[in-house]
């Protein structure tokens, strides 16, 4: 115990978040230097945005007055396919995902079946639903069927993924008590593995209902079906008072699919 | 207790026969679902073209390949401007989120019955829409370009990062608040001293796990005309020039996979 000297400071200061003082000071003037280069290459025209600002309040207008009624055929069929779209890519999306992500388990699955599965889960989680829906739309035509593919595909690298990290999580000693009985593979799978995951397996599947909705209401901008296209239409037509409504019932829709799978969750766990 | 043994089934079964049926009727009601929606989605597929689809497939890897790699150089500044727009936009995103976390989290918001609801719901409207939908309407009020990204994205990123963020809020130790209040601190200062100490990894988390989602988003939101990679990849979709598009995807790729591992990286050193 040293007793405080004159020449220490009596003031505490907190310690600081990165604590190299090289390190830290680099970090700052990166920081600074890249937000310099980033704001003078990014051009603003002021005027287009002074003009646009008409439009903007024309928006908020048509949040406040939203129009269902005149595009409500459009808007009807669309959120149709949107919905059937996410209902029919989760069920196929999951079917899919599970032996995959069985495989995908290092405890479980043999190593030329591990590689080549982590391999599809790779291939699916690095491109984003936007894009696999392009080549999708280019070689199924246009329309729902294309987006509910690009779905499910999207689906199986999540669900996959989580899955098989899930069940190389789970508790040993089960599947171990199971193979003393001298269970064979599957059954190890369904007596002792199963009952552990299937908890957040169904958590998962709803969190990703959730997720397919969300994006089934995108990937219609490039043909693939669902709302996005009516959407877009209406955006591209200026009725601003559409698309709000448009996207006041993809809110509400995702608010209720957000609690109820919550509550769904809790009953399960 | 004990029953004659008679009476017990022969069989151990997890469920009651009751249960049982339950369970078939909602797999059954389940099933039902799925093959209704099927036909419904379907109403208006053209199977030809489903049919059709490998001929099609084949057809297009062949247009895809060889990429042209000349175009590479041509893509340098919208390599630039998308991350120009991640970045730029997750810092706005964050400006606009750490008010309304603490105004959402259930132990530092001014009121319960009025605030928190409606910090609550910015955070539902601001995440239920997709960056691209955000990006639509953007581009319609502020013009095509850049600028509509970054409020695009941050648009996006504030209910993100508010939902995370005002978890961990709510998640801190309360004891550390109080011993701080104890030495008769302001509310600001129980935030500066108590809370933000405690957030701050957790924050920093939240931000580059972020910041690595707004790169993959952003290198798609020129399809609707704001800026960066999207833009250059619906220029080159739109002379269906595939051995470009090739480029653009493998860019993208590239792009992703590094920012991930950024990412991954800064996260690892922080928590």
């Amino acid at each position: 115990m040293t007793t405080a000297s004159p020449a220490n400071r009596t003031v505490w200061r907190r310690p600081p978040f990165i604590t190299d003082p090289r390190l830290r000071w680099a970090i700052y003037g990166g920081a600074v230097v890249y937000l310099i280069l980033a704001f003078a290459t990014i051009d603003v025209n002021w005027v287009r945005v002074y003009e646009g600002l008409d439009r903007g309040m024309r928006f908020v207008r048509g949040f406040l007055v939203p129009d269902f009624t005149s595009r409500w055929s459009d808007i009807a069929q669309g959120m149709q396919e949107s919905l059937t779209m996410t209902v029919t890519s989760t069920v196929v999306g999951i079917l899919i995902s599970v032996p995959i992500g069985i495989g995908a388990a290092r405890n479980i699955a043999p190593m030329p079946v591990y590689l080549f599965c982590r391999g599809i889960i790779a291939l699916s989680r690095s491109f984003q639903e936007i894009i696999i829906a392009i080549l999708f739309v280019a070689m199924f035509g246009f329309g729902p069927f294309a987006g509910f593919l690009t779905l499910s595909f999207a689906t199986i690298g999540f669900l996959s993924k989580l899955l098989a990290e899930d069940i190389e999580d789970i508790d040993e000693a089960q599947a171990e008590a199971i193979r003393a009985t001298g269970a064979g593979w599957w059954q190890v799978v369904n007596y002792g593995i199963q009952p552990q995951v299937m908890p957040r397996l169904i958590g998962l599947s709803l969190y990703r209902l959730d997720i397919n909705f969300r994006e089934s209401s995108v990937i219609g901008i490039v043909g693939a079906g669902g709302i996005g296209a009516t959407l877009n239409t209406a955006m591209d037509r200026y009725e601003y008072d559409s698309a709000a409504a448009i996207l006041i019932m993809i809110i509400i829709i995702v608010m209720i699919a957000e609690y109820s799978s919550s509550f769904i969750r809790k009953w399960v766990q | 207790m004990a029953g004659t043994p008679a009476s017990f089934p022969q069989a151990w079964r997890k469920r009651t026969t009751r249960g049982e049926l339950l369970l078939w009727v909602g797999w059954l009601a389940l099933v039902a679902l799925f093959v209704f929606c099927w036909e419904v989605m379907n109403e208006n597929t053209m199977w030809f073209f489903v049919v059709d689809a490998p001929a099609q497939a084949l057809d297009l890897g062949s247009r895809m390949v060889p990429p042209r790699w000349s175009y590479l150089p041509a893509l340098m500044k919208p390599l630039w401007d998308t991350i120009n727009m991640a970045t730029l936009g997750t810092l706005l995103a964050i400006v606009m989120a750490i008010p309304v976390a603490f105004l959402a989290a259930r132990n530092t918001t001014p009121s319960e019955r009025f605030v928190r609801p409606v910090a609550l719901l910015g955070i539902v409207a601001s995440r239920s829409i997709n960056a691209l939908i955000w990006a639509l309407l953007l581009v319609a009020i502020i013009g095509p370009g850049v600028p509509a990204g970054v409020v695009a994205i941050a648009l996006r990123s504030v209910g993100f990062i508010a939902k995370l963020l005002y978890e961990a809020i709510e998640e801190i130790d309360a004891s550390q608040v109080e011993a701080v209040t104890a030495t008769g601190a302001s509310s600001a200062q129980v935030i500066d001293y108590a809370i933000v100490p405690q957030i701050l990894p957790a924050f920093a988390g939240i931000c580059v796990f972020r910041w690595d989602i707004n790169i993959r988003e952003s290198a798609v939101l020129g399809l609707v005309g704001a800026g960066g990679l999207g833009l250059a990849l619906q220029d080159s979709l739109n002379v269906l020039a595939w051995p470009q598009v090739t480029v653009i995807f493998v860019l993208i790729l590239l792009t992703v996979l590094v920012s991930e591992w950024v990412s991954a990286r800064v996260r690892h050193a922080i928590i």
